[in-house]
């Protein structure tokens, strides 16, 4: 529990890296629920297989790393399928409206100091904060 | 395989390894740090610092550049624009990552690991995406 942090820290580092080589050298921003949800909704075309590489890349190295270390961290995702159905068609629905998620707005939003990103970052933030106060604390679902 | 894309599955490649080693993949840890009543995990306010300063760096040498290494344009600049889109849909998503603890980039790193459920909340997740455009027209008309 004790180095969570520095794990934290380090692959904090890692994410920014991508981000940051994905701006850099594609000039992209590297949000996760855009290169997904542009593809699901047929709305990328000419940067479709920009998007299929960079998705298979997320995919295919921690299966690689799970492979390679003979393990993998649990996930610890509740066994409720009600819940997982329900907050998968939120978590899907929002970040498009929103037009950004954790990566998007959090990560390349913020660090460009945009309005959008640190606005989007505080409401998501606070919507979680209260779901999980009430369905943890008050209603004792997750 | 064009540079694009191989610089694409690079990016892809340290995303997810990223989000594997900190822990972000960890649900339990993600609604730790949202269970602000409960035994709150700081854990990742490291991984948002972590990733930002990089990031921070790179749009200030982004701004120096006339364009990205492999041509094409940088993004344009971050508008201001604080519709309800943003508002409505960044509350929902606060929603579903607070239920689950999972956001769109840790259930992509997490599926050769996360067994049904997180196959079944990441369908459940390209779900919503595919029914989002319809819905956000109807939110602002006029984008």
């Amino acid at each position: 529990m004790e180095q969570d942090w520095i794990w934290g820290l380090v692959g904090g580092g890692l994410i920014g890296l991508g981000a940051a080589f994905y701006l850099l050298v594609n000039g992209r921003i590297m949000g996760a629920s855009g290169i997904l949800g542009a593809v699901v909704d047929g709305s990328a075309r000419e940067t479709r297989s920009e998007r299929l590489w960079f998705l298979a890349g997320v995919i295919g190295v921690p299966a690689v790393l799970m492979l390679v270390t003979g393990g993998a961290p649990d996930t610890n995702l509740t066994g409720n399928w009600v819940v997982v159905i329900a907050a998968g068609l939120l978590v899907g629905l929002g970040t498009r409206l929103a037009n950004g998620c954790t990566s998007g707005h959090g990560v390349c939003g913020i660090s460009r100091l945009s309005i959008r990103g640190i606005v989007a970052t505080l409401i998501y933030i606070g919507a979680g904060v209260l779901t999980v106060a009430l369905f943890r604390h008050a209603l004792g679902v997750i | 395989m064009n540079l694009r894309n191989l610089a694409a599955v690079i990016a892809g490649g340290l995303f997810g390894a990223g989000l594997m080693l900190s822990g972000m993949t960890d649900t339990a840890k993600v609604q730790g740090f949202l269970d602000v009543l409960g035994a709150w995990d700081p854990t990742l306010i490291f991984v948002m610092g972590g990733a930002i300063v990089p990031m921070f760096i790179a749009w200030r040498i982004a701004a120096m550049r006339r364009m990205p290494a492999l041509g094409g344009a940088f993004p344009p600049p971050s508008t201001d624009d604080l519709g309800r889109r943003l508002v409505v849909g960044s509350v929902m998503f606060g929603m579903g990552w607070g239920l689950a603890g999972l956001c769109p980039g840790p259930a992509l790193a997490s599926l050769s690991y996360g067994g049904i459920g997180g196959l079944v909340f990441l369908a459940a997740m390209a779900t919503g995406m595919f029914a989002a455009p319809p819905v956000a027209r109807r939110l602002e008309p006029a984008m």
